[in-house]
């Protein structure tokens, strides 16, 4: 673990894996737009608008474990006292943000022509606005120190204390029941939904964990490079 | 033991000599609910339906405001350095949660029976409601210790702790009305009372980890 802890090995890294992850994120995410818009029947119920799932379903899937993502690297940084992880932490924030609120605004689309309306006070959905706005103060009490390492602690406990929200959020699905359908992929069972629109599925979530990746890597590396701007002007101002 | 009375003491103190900030925190719960019924319209039978709802948002609105002043003045002039040194935080955040609730959930469990009055709450619902407010608002002190700790510092507090501090709150504010919703409809609410019971004692180990390791952090900072 504390191999990363060196900024110089980090930067080689993120340099040497950034590249590969944007090219495998560019790919996976067209060829799975492809496979989910063209190649996949569509829904003998709900026509052509099924297809919103292709996306609708991995960005949620993101939403959610982009959140446990922080979750794991917070508590590293508070374990090993880890300046790096901090500074992933920082960084993959608001791209969970996006990806939740993506999730819901192709949700509600995707609401309105089969449910017919925009938003039901269902369990889930409820559930990833919660989300979403946990991200909201995870951001906002990350920078909300004038010692930006008190603001990352913080962040930091945040962040695990509503990584406990996770299982109410997963598990509401059962507890409230109302319009939204089951979770259909993981199940003990196996899943129910027909391979043709599975893979797409699949296809489309391992772009966007790539294209998570890639981001990630790049908003961790230039906090790294401005944190040290900072040091190097505080020490010409200094000197 | 004497240094956990002397601060069960002091902080009862201070309690009682700012008695006026309670005591606001009550008005801003009653005020909270007039505004619901000005929101809503002079509608009785509407009214009467959404109490339970109107009770809890504008219980949990008064605890969450009054969060930012858990640990701020300690902070500020040195009191927690102080008690840190004297006895272990998890120790020093469960007297702080206590004496917070008897200054807003206990309080505000006495002023719910004039809102439940006002908005003509059915009897039969009462003692869900207080039942509710009883095993509800001990785990908002909770919560809240843990975001007071957390925002400790931080700048723009009380508009911070409220993002921070509702979301986490959130399925206290369901289970306790549904509950009582639920006793509305003849549905036996023990269910949910036993939920309310299990986020309590959830809350309780989670905040006496999480706000000392906070505090800690707060403390290593200043």
């Amino acid at each position: 673990m504390q191999r990363f802890a060196n900024p110089g090995r980090f930067l080689r890294l993120a340099d040497a894996v950034m590249p590969w992850a944007a090219i495998a994120a560019t790919a996976l995410i067209l060829l799975g737009l492809y496979l989910g818009l063209c190649v996949a029947p569509a829904d003998y119920q709900q026509g052509d608008t099924v297809r919103i799932m292709y996306v609708h379903v991995p960005a949620a899937w993101m939403a959610l474990s982009g959140y446990v993502f922080i979750a794991v690297v917070s508590a590293v940084a508070l374990v090993w006292r880890h300046p790096l992880a901090h500074l992933v932490a920082k960084a993959a924030s608001p791209l969970g943000a996006a990806f939740t609120f993506l999730a819901l605004v192709t949700g509600s689309l995707w609401g309105k022509p089969t449910w017919g309306t925009w938003w039901v006070w269902d369990g889930r959905l409820t559930s990833v606005l919660v989300l979403f706005f946990l991200y909201l103060g995870h951001m906002a009490l990350y920078g909300a120190f004038d010692d930006e390492r008190r603001g990352q602690k913080a962040a930091a406990i945040l962040a695990l204390v509503g990584a406990v929200n996770l299982p109410i959020i997963k598990f509401s699905v059962d507890w409230w029941t109302t319009l939204h359908q089951p979770a259909s992929v993981f199940r003990l069972e196996g899943p129910t939904i027909d391979p043709q629109m599975l893979w797409p599925l699949l296809v489309t979530a391992l772009g966007f964990m790539a294209y998570f990746l890639a981001l990630v890597l790049l908003r961790a590396k230039q906090e790294v490079l401005s944190q040290r701007a900072r040091a190097l002007a505080l020490l010409s101002a200094g000197g | 033991m004497k240094a956990l009375l002397a601060l069960l003491r002091r902080e009862l103190l201070l309690l009682w000599r700012q008695r006026g900030e309670p005591l606001i925190a009550v008005a801003f719960f009653l005020l909270a609910a007039l505004v619901f019924a000005f929101g809503a319209g002079p509608d009785a039978v509407l009214l009467q339906r959404i109490a339970p709802g109107v009770l809890w948002v504008s219980a949990l609105f008064a605890v969450v405001l009054s969060l930012e002043r858990i640990f701020e003045a300690d902070l500020a002039d040195g009191a927690l350095d102080q008690l840190a040194l004297s006895l272990p935080l998890p120790l020093v955040v469960a007297v702080k949660a206590l004496v917070h609730w008897l200054g807003s959930g206990f309080l505000l469990l006495l002023a719910a029976p004039l809102v439940a009055l006002a908005y003509d709450l059915a009897w039969p619902l009462w003692s869900t409601l207080l039942l509710t407010l009883l095993l509800g608002t001990p785990s908002l002190s909770l919560i809240g210790t843990v975001v007071a700790a957390t925002a400790l510092g931080a700048r723009r507090g009380g508009v911070l702790i409220p993002l921070l501090a509702l979301p986490l709150s959130l399925p206290v504010l369901i289970l306790g009305v549904t509950a009582i919703d639920a006793t509305a409809v003849d549905i036996d609410a023990d269910a949910h009372l036993l939920l309310l019971g299990a986020a309590l004692l959830f809350a309780l180990p989670l905040s006496l980890v999480a706000a000392p390791a906070a505090l800690r952090q707060a403390l290593e900072a200043g």
